[in-house]
């Protein structure tokens, strides 16, 4: 809704070789559409030229009084019928001549709509196409796109500079020789009827070509600023209404009506600015028109008077003049079209170039079935940017169906061993192995079936508790759903929530407490029965009856499964079989809760620190 | 006789149209004279437009007759000099129809851009308004649409709506009423097709729409979706769930391409329609009009302007059906603003400037939501300068007694007082001058750091604001960002860490320099350790201004001079920490396994 101006509305040429070629690839399964379309298109351009013509020939042929004067035009219809075996003049010409233009204009028509029809089939498979392709290139990309790119630019790629192609292959390609062919037509009929007539009235289109393209240019950059000017006042709208409590508590309203008023106004001159170049322009095409008219009734004129031209020949000028505007319109729409299409596809395909660098092997390693649930991290190094390591040098070992802790401040490197273990990304230095194995050996997807995971940031999805619960899995049983929900606690929830299983969810699961959403993440991990679970454990504060709901589906999630938890929860720490003390990258002190506390290390420090809390408490 | 009548049949059409329109949603355009006043403010406008537009309509209406004129004296031996002038005058004629069209353009276009800018002015004014817990009753996203969406729809039957109708009825009457001049008989010919025309421009073009509208809602459903599936990748690929992903995106992707090619269809039927009934009409005129020329009737310079002032009509037949459509969308958004403007404002009260003391009391405070009841006769005294913990389960009824104090839920009358005087006789201005707030979820504006801690006071120094920065635990944060308290922060600048943020909403609720601050558990973000620094700080500053605190850490909750617990809406326990603790109830409970969890939070 509230379009935010940015960098990517610059755009550039209206033509890129390079460009055009792909696009063109994009059609290749359409191209039958296409070809058909531009068939009848040629045709439908035909039907329309052909009504001028025929008045032309009325008026010459029938109205006239001399009837010897009758011009190309008319010698042309004339032969035309006779070909059939029909003579105009035999009585009922004005019904024959009449009959042929409501038969002209059923062909236009039924053209027409069967080139739309098709043209817009295949821009919308070309569309469709696309998204798939967008789509299925975003599930296999790396992670770390994910993690450079907003998602906001994500969402661009595959809905508006999908849909700015659109026009391109629905009036673009094609509609763009229509109108080169309309043209085209005018030019011929026009030259043969009257070279020099034809010469004037196209002397007219210079200074039209002249003011279209000035009111192009004029008619974009005002519409551009328009477009970023109301995005400004959208966006003040959306952020003061969002943040109406805090306008209205700190007094700000006067403020607030003040600024609003700048950019509400900026807006409205941008508008007034646009309304200059529209108010021009259809006034000057209409003026131009009329001596384009003025000129044909003059030298027309002159010419019927010394019997060098008939009337119907200038009447059929007349009525030409009028319909050679539109399609030269049309054409300088074209170029923005192109122009936008270049710049959008150019995006689109930078985005489908990018390969993933996080890929199953040629030959890649079948994860035995079961896993065991072995993990161990043998000197592994890590950095995101080259020169800032964030790991260096951790080594581990997770037997199957144990639970590791890790602690350590923010930074110490604790979801970054998440990551790589679950091959979000690959080492720098050192390896992973799962039951042995190198990580990169597996294929990730076959390898993380295995995984379970919880966020630290719960993220749920539209649709129902089952939906979520399952992952949008039509082949997990209903029971196994439930069993995962009545497991770790979800019980209450589903007798209270009307719908139960199947209430819906709204975004990013609206409608649940903090807690809950975590208890639905817990049973979503749990209902695969995976080998490994991965837990990063959320911070935010939670009531205390919620909390212990929480530990008990804690607890009930790693019992006899391999875990790896970044453990925020004493109750989760202290029962760890190993908690790892990370600091800098470095696993600095590995034991049990009473091995550490016996170590007398940074472990033990940490917890005294808080047990003094506890004694000035008490 | 003959013309009015014809003008009667035009306008019966017209009408009969209308009727159909009116039927289709039974809504009537309501707050009428609130529409009307916009139209008032500016009378000159509208009949100037108006005039510049009749003048044009008679300019460019006069040129076919020239026309006919040029081509009755080719038959009777012109001169090329007496041609020249007929097309002279032609020119003449579009210099001035040129003139009087951007004239119009100019004065009616602009007008409903005045009007615009003065609506969503007043729009804006009035949800400034607007209290609290109507806004708690409406989302965001829905008053978004009435402010964008649905006052663009009004704007376009006040400016293009206005315009088009106008020039139909002055180009129609008038170009009918001189083809009924030139021939009343092939008039009527004519006119088989030009109803048919509106007719069929309003039908497909209320069906386009409501395809449309139904594509647009699908598209933000599929959006939606894939957003999802692109924030939530960690999750797709942790779960293995790519194809299943993919499948999903693909149903909506062929339903979506489906209901396109449902509208291109649509659409691939208009123009070719329209252009199918013009040809007709011009066929039959040709015929009829073919005709009368043979049987002495009508002369061929009569017939081709005749065909002059008929291609005049297609665009006011087409604008017609749209201009139709347009007014019906235009009245529906008006009637969804209506329902904004229908809500209650909060009355304008003067701000007096006054400083209150900050003594807070609650007695007897008994509050409810509709039905369900959240405070119980809650009574408690703050002396002023003391800081004062609210403590108690979720749902316990601490944001609903905060959120009373600062009037975001009206109290009622005789059970909270500040400075001694019952808060629903202070001026809501003035509370605000003497309540600051930290509001448990923090928004900030995306602007300069420095203009946002000076949200509530734009006036104040850059000294003042460096203090207040200082005062919050951010200067050290601050210190460390690129441009410093210039540096703007949100979308368009850099992202906040969540405890950045509330600390920044703190520096904005100190720097009022209000004698009561409410925190409402304003520094869950923030780490214990730069916690207890601030509240250390606040205490040293505060300087006799009352605090009230809602936090669940045990740290905070001793740097309280007294604590309050709720529970169920009501006031179980009050007194200072230690006494507290050593009553062995619901706050000693709270805080035993507070501190469990506390303390591996550090580690």
């Amino acid at each position: 809704m509230a379009e935010t101006p940015h960098e990517e509305e610059t755009l550039g040429k209206a033509f890129e070789p390079r460009l055009v070629r792909r696009l063109f690839s994009l059609a290749r399964p359409y191209r039958r559409y296409a070809s058909g379309a531009v068939v009848v298109l040629l045709l439908e351009s035909f039907a329309q030229l052909a009504s001028p013509l025929l008045t032309a020939a009325a008026i010459d042929l029938l109205f006239s009084k001399e009837k010897t004067g009758a011009g190309g035009a008319a010698r042309g219809v004339d032969g035309f019928f006779r070909f059939f075996g029909v003579d105009l003049h035999a009585g009922h010409g004005i019904e024959w001549i009449a009959a042929l233009s409501i038969l002209m204009a059923t062909f236009a028509f039924v053209f027409m709509m069967v080139m739309v029809w098709w043209t817009s089939t295949m821009g919308q498979g070309v569309m469709f196409d696309l998204r798939t392709r967008i789509f299925a290139h975003l599930q296999q990309a790396d992670i770390a796109l994910y993690d450079r790119t907003p998602v906001g630019r994500l969402m661009t790629r595959l809905t508006t500079d999908v849909d700015a192609l659109n026009e391109l292959f629905t009036s673009g390609f094609v509609a763009l020789l229509g109108d080169v062919a309309v043209l085209a037509g005018i030019v011929a009929i026009l030259f043969t009827l009257d070279t020099t007539l034809a010469a004037i009235t196209f002397a007219i289109l210079l200074p039209m070509l002249w003011v279209t393209n000035w009111f192009r240019k004029g008619a974009r950059d005002t519409y551009r600023d328009v477009r970023v000017k109301i995005a400004r006042v959208n966006a003040f709208l959306q952020e003061h209404i969002s943040g109406i409590g805090i306008v209205q508590l700190f007094r700000r309203e006067a403020v607030a009506r003040q600024r609003f008023a700048e950019v509400n106004d900026a807006h409205r001159k941008a508008n007034i600015d646009s309304i200059f170049y529209y108010s021009v322009f259809y006034p000057a095409l209409d003026f131009l028109s009329a001596v384009g008219m003025g000129s044909i009734v003059w030298y027309g004129g002159g010419e019927v008077i010394r019997g060098r031209m008939t009337l119907g020949a200038v009447v059929a000028f007349l009525q030409y003049s009028k319909r050679f505007y539109r399609p030269l319109m049309d054409l300088s729409e074209k170029y923005n079209i192109l122009q936008a299409a270049m710049a959008s596809s150019e995006r689109i395909f930078q985005l489908l170039d990018e390969r993933p660098s996080i890929t199953a092997p040629e030959h890649p390693v079948v994860p035995e079935e079961p896993l065991r649930g072995d993990v161990a991290f043998e000197d592994v190094r890590f950095s995101y940017t080259a020169g800032e390591e964030i790991l260096k040098g951790v080594s581990f070992h997770v037997e199957p169906g144990r639970t590791v802790a890790l602690v350590g401040a923010t930074g110490a490197g604790k979801s970054t061993i998440l990551n790589l273990l679950l091959r979000f990304y690959d080492v720098t230095g050192g390896r992973v192995l799962v039951d042995g194995t190198d990580v990169r050996r597996y294929d990730p997807v076959d390898l993380r079936k295995h995984f379970g995971i919880v966020l630290q940031d719960t993220f749920l999805f539209t649709g129902t508790i089952a939906d979520n619960v399952s992952f949008f899995d039509p082949e997990m049983a209903r029971a196994r759903i439930e069993e995962a929900c009545l497991e770790v606690g979800l019980g209450p929830l589903l007798a209270r929530i009307p719908g139960g299983l199947d209430a819906k969810l709204s975004e990013r699961g609206g409608g649940l407490s903090v807690g809950e959403k975590q208890l639905v993440a817990f049973a979503r991990a749990l209902a695969r029965d995976p080998r490994v679970l991965i837990l990063d454990e959320a911070t935010s504060s939670v009531d205390p009856e919620t909390e212990r709901t929480i530990e008990r589906a804690v607890e009930r999630v790693l019992a006899g499964r391999t875990s790896i938890v970044v453990a925020h929860r004493l109750s989760t720490i202290v029962r760890a079989d190993r908690i790892l003390v990370l600091s800098h990258g470095e696993v600095k002190e590995s034991g049990t809760h009473a091995e550490l506390l016996a170590e007398d290390g940074l472990y033990a420090r940490l917890y005294a620190l808080q047990l003094k809390d506890r004694e000035a408490a008490a | 006789m003959m013309r009015r009548y014809q003008i009667l049949l035009y306008i019966s059409i017209r009408r009969r149209c209308a009727r159909t329109h009116g039927r289709a949603p039974p809504n009537p355009m309501r707050d009428l004279p609130r529409f009307l006043r916009y139209f008032r403010r500016r009378p000159g406008a509208y009949t100037a437009g108006f005039c510049a537009m009749l003048a044009s309509t008679g300019l460019f209406l006069a040129m076919p007759g020239v026309v006919r004129r040029a081509i009755e004296e080719l038959g009777a031996g012109v001169t090329r000099e007496r041609l020249f002038r007929l097309a002279g005058v032609i020119v003449l004629l579009a210099v001035g129809d040129a003139i009087a069209l951007f004239l119009t353009r100019r004065i009616l276009i602009g007008a409903s851009r005045d009007i615009e800018y003065e609506m969503r002015r007043d729009l804006f004014d009035h949800l400034l308004r607007l209290p609290p817990p109507w806004y708690r009753k409406n989302r965001v996203g829905d008053l978004m649409s009435r402010a964008v969406n649905d006052l663009s729809a009004v704007r376009m039957l006040l400016g293009p709506g206005i315009m088009q109708a106008a020039n139909t009825l002055f180009v129609g009457i008038a170009a009918l009423a001189l083809m009924f001049s030139v021939s009343p008989p092939l008039t009527l010919v004519a006119l088989a097709v030009f109803p048919v025309i509106a007719i069929a421009t309003k039908v497909m073009g209320q069906a386009t729409h409501r395809r449309f509208t139904k594509i647009q809602e699908f598209f933000s459903e599929i959006s939606a979706e894939a957003q999802e599936n692109f924030s939530g990748v960690r999750l797709v690929r942790a779960f293995a769930r790519e194809k299943s992903e993919e499948a999903r995106f693909d149903a909506n992707n062929r339903e979506f391409r489906r209901r396109n090619l449902g509208l291109a269809r649509l659409n691939a039927l208009f123009f070719p329609l329209l252009q199918f009934l013009v040809g007709v009409g011009f066929a039959l005129t040709l015929w009829a009009g073919g005709r009368f020329i043979l049987a002495g009737k009508l002369s061929v310079a009569r017939y081709v302007e005749f065909n002059l002032y008929m291609l005049e009509l297609i665009w006011p037949a087409i604008a017609l059906g749209w201009v139709v459509n347009l007014g019906q969308r235009g009245a529906a958004s008006w009637n969804r603003m209506v329902d904004l403007w229908d809500a209650m404002p909060l009355p304008a009260e003067e701000d007096t400037g006054e400083r209150l003391p900050g003594d807070v009391e609650f007695r007897e405070l008994s509050f409810a939501h509709g039905e369900r009841s959240i405070l119980t006769g809650v009574s408690l005294r703050v002396a002023a300068g003391t800081t004062v913990a609210i403590v108690g389960r979720t749902g316990a009824g601490k944001s609903t007694l905060l959120n009373l104090l600062l009037r975001l839920d009206d109290p009622p009358a005789g059970t909270i007082f500040v400075g001694g005087r019952d808060l629903t006789t202070i001026p809501l201005p003035v509370l605000r001058r003497n309540v600051a707030a930290v509001p448990q979820e923090t928004f900030l504006f995306s602007d300069t750091l420095a203009n946002n801690v000076a949200f509530g006071r734009p006036d104040a120094t850059r000294a003042e604001i460096e203090r207040a920065v200082q005062d919050a635990g951010l200067a050290p944060d601050v210190a460390r960002f690129p441009k410093g308290l210039d540096t703007i922060v949100g979308e368009r600048g850099i992202t906040l860490s969540g405890g950045q943020k509330q600390r920044t909403a703190l520096a904005r609720a100190l720097l009022t320099d209000a004698p009561i601050l409410v925190l409402d558990d304003a520094f869950s973000s923030v780490d214990t350790e730069t916690e207890a620094k601030i509240l250390e700080g606040l205490k040293g500053a505060a300087g006799g201004r009352t605090v009230f605190l809602v936090s669940h850490r045990l740290s905070t909750l001793q740097n309280a001079d007294v604590a309050a617990v709720l529970d169920g809406g009501r006031v179980v326990e009050t007194g200072t920490h230690a006494e507290l603790l050593a009553m062995g109830g619901l706050y000693a409970a709270i805080a035993e396994r507070q501190r469990l969890a506390e303390e591996m939070e550090a580690a």
